[in-house]
């Protein structure tokens, strides 16, 4: 992974000191609080319910074993020994105290971390395929890029005070498992016919209060053109994008405003003045940055072991984590392994900060020292041997890392909610468990198979519940928590925008729903047909006349 | 006079800013004085402005076009962008254009809620000379400059981005 040299360090440090004086001068009474805001959330500052929540970048999802301890001793020393994977593929804690987060900064730097761009009205961090690099069906290894772009955004000197956020992701493989189009940017990379290497260029997605898939505005973007073509598409942005409403300030309105075709236009002449300029990337600038994501020296293993098939024969238990928890490994002999953190009972993407070092022990031992952050908020071992599983599998049930639902209905992807959000609508945890907790049977949550379920205390969508084949959002009522279910909606190569099947339900009868319309799904489906595909081809109404019967 | 920071040091300064009135209406300017007006002024009637005594230069807002400046670059003593809010970051872009695009080589200020923290990044884009906002201290603003002693992108200061330096020197 990418190692900082000595001006990356150089530049953590003075932004670390730079909020410290900031802070300071906060706390003196020299900075007003409508002052302090924008500046404390350009650093993942943010004012909670309880406490202030700093929320730490995880460049694209990667993590190094001695920085996941890091962040373990950070839980322990200066919060609740906990925190939080976000579906940004960030961690953030919830229990700072104000005086000592620069302290908490300090510390970050030391392992090549830091907050910044975490929040605000700025570029945020970058992500990716949680499996770029190892995942089977990778076309080209997207972190080089990655890496590009989280320096090109870093403190930009042009960018800092945009409209709104702003969020890129970037993926490289078959399945786009990366969200992109429904990011303000979406890059996939690609190779075109004369066999060059590019970018698929999609802006102007989100969720939030009014969801949109992004559009294609350049079918073929060469390399050496990202960052220049980048800096149109911002500039464009931060001159036209609304600043008088922020609802309607994230480029996805201005796309729309403007048409995409308008939009592409203007970003096209801005560019020709920008094009081949000195950011140009050279093939020796890329070569540079990919140097750091060359593959660790593989064993050459026999796929599927003895040991490995042996044990899954012999332990159904083992075969349904096995089946549901590691995904294919693009080398013979290998296989990723996804450390659920949606166990019944805790907060979806909670981590205890002894998990955190447990995690990073096995990363170690197991294999070269990495790990993932997943978007859907698990974390990942990104190369462990077949014939280590078994041996993983016992380890991860001894810290409750091993709930076999990856993927199925009680993975579900989570904001933190009422219960710590000052945004929130609605609490999202307690319901999340009470999910958790009607489909706990693992027989019936199997049967069900694969259900994308996401849920979002308030508009802002952060639990993504637009692009949950099932989602939740919070509404408020007259000061009462509602929830609204959606149906329909789903992330990765072919993104759609769930459908609101009908009024709210209050908190103790969202089971009840989700199952009655897991009831007709099994009701329905043909042979084989994932609940996505049924819903898509029978339409809402089924649904939703069985969950709004009448009682007899 | 007042204080302002230019080419990194705080000087005394004569130039009036013109802004428009509660009721949209411009306070007479006399004669003999360095006045800063709005871009729609200056638009509107270039020669009357230019056969003043006193100099005259052109403040654009956020949301103006800086190419209908260009032609008058060359010869404007002076060119400001006004910051409402410290957070509308729109004349970071218009002091690129005007430096790399429209290739203004004169002063070029920032006027408005300008102070310390944002130091940094309008030099880094081409600024040279900062109103700093009243209330603010002034001398201490002058820390703003050295913040950062390095950072990645192309910039006004360092057109050559970081990763090409690396590169180069590997």
């Amino acid at each position: 992974m990418y190692r900082y040299d000595e001006v990356d360090h150089r530049i953590v440090r003075e932004r670390v000191e730079q909020f410290r004086d900031q802070t300071q001068r906060f706390l003196s009474g020299e900075l007003a609080e409508d002052e302090f805001r924008p500046l404390r959330l350009m650093n993942g500052l943010y004012v909670q319910r309880h406490a202030p929540m700093l929320r730490v970048a995880v460049p694209y999802g990667h993590l190094a074993s001695r920085q996941l301890r890091k962040l373990a001793h950070i839980a322990r020393k200066y919060d609740k020994n906990y925190a939080h994977f976000t579906t940004r593929q960030n961690i953030q804690f919830n229990w700072p105290e104000l005086a000592r987060v620069p302290d908490i900064l300090a510390e970050l730097a030391e392992v090549e971390m830091h907050a910044i761009q975490t929040s605000g009205n700025c570029v945020r961090n970058t992500t990716t395929d949680a499996f770029a690099g190892v995942a089977q069906d990778e076309m080209l290894d997207p972190r080089a890029y990655c890496e590009i772009i989280r320096q090109w955004s870093t403190l930009h000197p042009e960018f800092a005070f945009l409209p709104r956020k702003f969020k890129i992701a970037v993926s490289g493989s078959v399945e786009d498992r990366a969200a992109t189009q429904v990011h303000d940017i979406g890059l996939h990379v690609v190779r075109n016919d004369a066999g060059e290497v590019g970018f698929k260029v999609i802006v102007g997605g989100g969720l939030g209060r009014t969801p949109i898939v992004g559009e294609v505005v350049k079918q073929f973007l060469p390399t050496r053109h990202l960052l220049t073509y980048l800096d149109a598409v911002l500039r464009v942005y931060n001159r036209f994008g609304r600043r008088d409403n922020k609802y309607k300030a994230r480029i996805k309105i201005l796309v729309k405003a403007m048409t995409v075709e308008g939009f592409a236009a203007k970003v096209e002449d801005e560019w020709l003045h920008l094009q081949d300029g000195p950011s140009t990337l050279r093939d020796a600038d890329v070569a540079h940055y990919a140097s750091y994501f060359t593959d660790p020296a593989y064993d050459l293993l026999p796929s599927n072991p003895p040991e490995l098939v042996e044990k899954q024969a012999a332990e159904p238990a083992f075969a349904r984590w096995l089946e549901r928890n590691t995904r294919p490994h693009k080398q013979a002999g290998y296989r990723s392994v996804v450390l659920s953190l949606k166990k019944t009972g805790v907060p979806p993407g909670d981590i205890t900060a002894e998990q955190m070092d447990a995690a990073a022990d096995w990363a170690d031992r197991f294999g070269y020292g990495e790990l993932r952050v997943a978007h859907e908020q698990n974390l990942i071992l990104p190369d462990v041997r077949e014939r280590d599983l078994y041996e993983i599998w016992q380890l991860a049930k001894s810290q409750g890392f091993a709930t076999p639902n990856v993927g199925l209905l009680t993975d579900i992807i989570c904001c933190p909610g009422g219960d710590f959000c000052s945004l929130a609508n609605a609490r999202s945890i307690p319901v999340a468990e009470a999910i958790q907790t009607r489909f706990d049977n693992l027989d019936y949550l199997f049967d069900l198979g694969e259900i994308d379920c996401n849920f979002s205390g308030c508009m802002n969508a952060c639990g993504h519940h637009h692009i949950g084949n099932i989602g939740i959002l919070g509404v408020d009522k007259n000061g009462e928590e509602w929830y609204q279910i959606t149906l329909g909606g789903s992330q990765g190569s072919h993104t759609t925008i769930g459908k609101v099947i009908g009024p709210s339900f209050a908190q103790a009868d969202v089971p009840l729903a989700f199952e009655k319309i897991m009831t007709v799904y099994l009701e329905q489906r043909t042979d084989g047909e994932r609940f996505i595909e049924t819903v898509r081809r029978i339409g809402l109404d089924p649904f939703k006349e069985r969950v709004y019967a009448k009682h007899h | 006079m007042r204080s302002i920071i230019k080419d990194g040091q705080v000087t005394q300064d004569g130039w009036q800013v013109l802004r428009a009135d509660a009721e949209g209406q411009y306070p007479a300017v006399a004669a003999d004085v360095d006045v800063i007006i709005p871009l729609a002024l200056w638009l509107a009637d270039k020669a009357a402005w230019q056969a003043r005594v006193g100099q005259t230069a052109v403040w654009l807002a956020p949301d103006e076009d800086p190419q209908l400046l260009a032609a008058d670059l060359a010869s404007l003593p002076l060119v400001a962008v006004d910051f409402p809010a410290f957070t509308d970051g729109r004349g970071y872009s218009l002091g690129r254009l005007l430096r790399e695009r429209y290739n203004y080589a004169g002063e070029l200020r920032a006027l408005g809620d300008v102070w310390v923290d944002l130091l940094h990044y309008l030099w880094q884009v081409g600024f040279n000379a900062f109103e700093i906002k009243d209330g603010k201290d002034l001398g201490g603003a002058l820390s703003g400059y050295d913040t950062f002693t390095e950072r990645y992108q192309s910039t006004h200061r360092e057109p050559v981005p970081l990763f090409r330096r690396r590169v180069t020197s590997l």
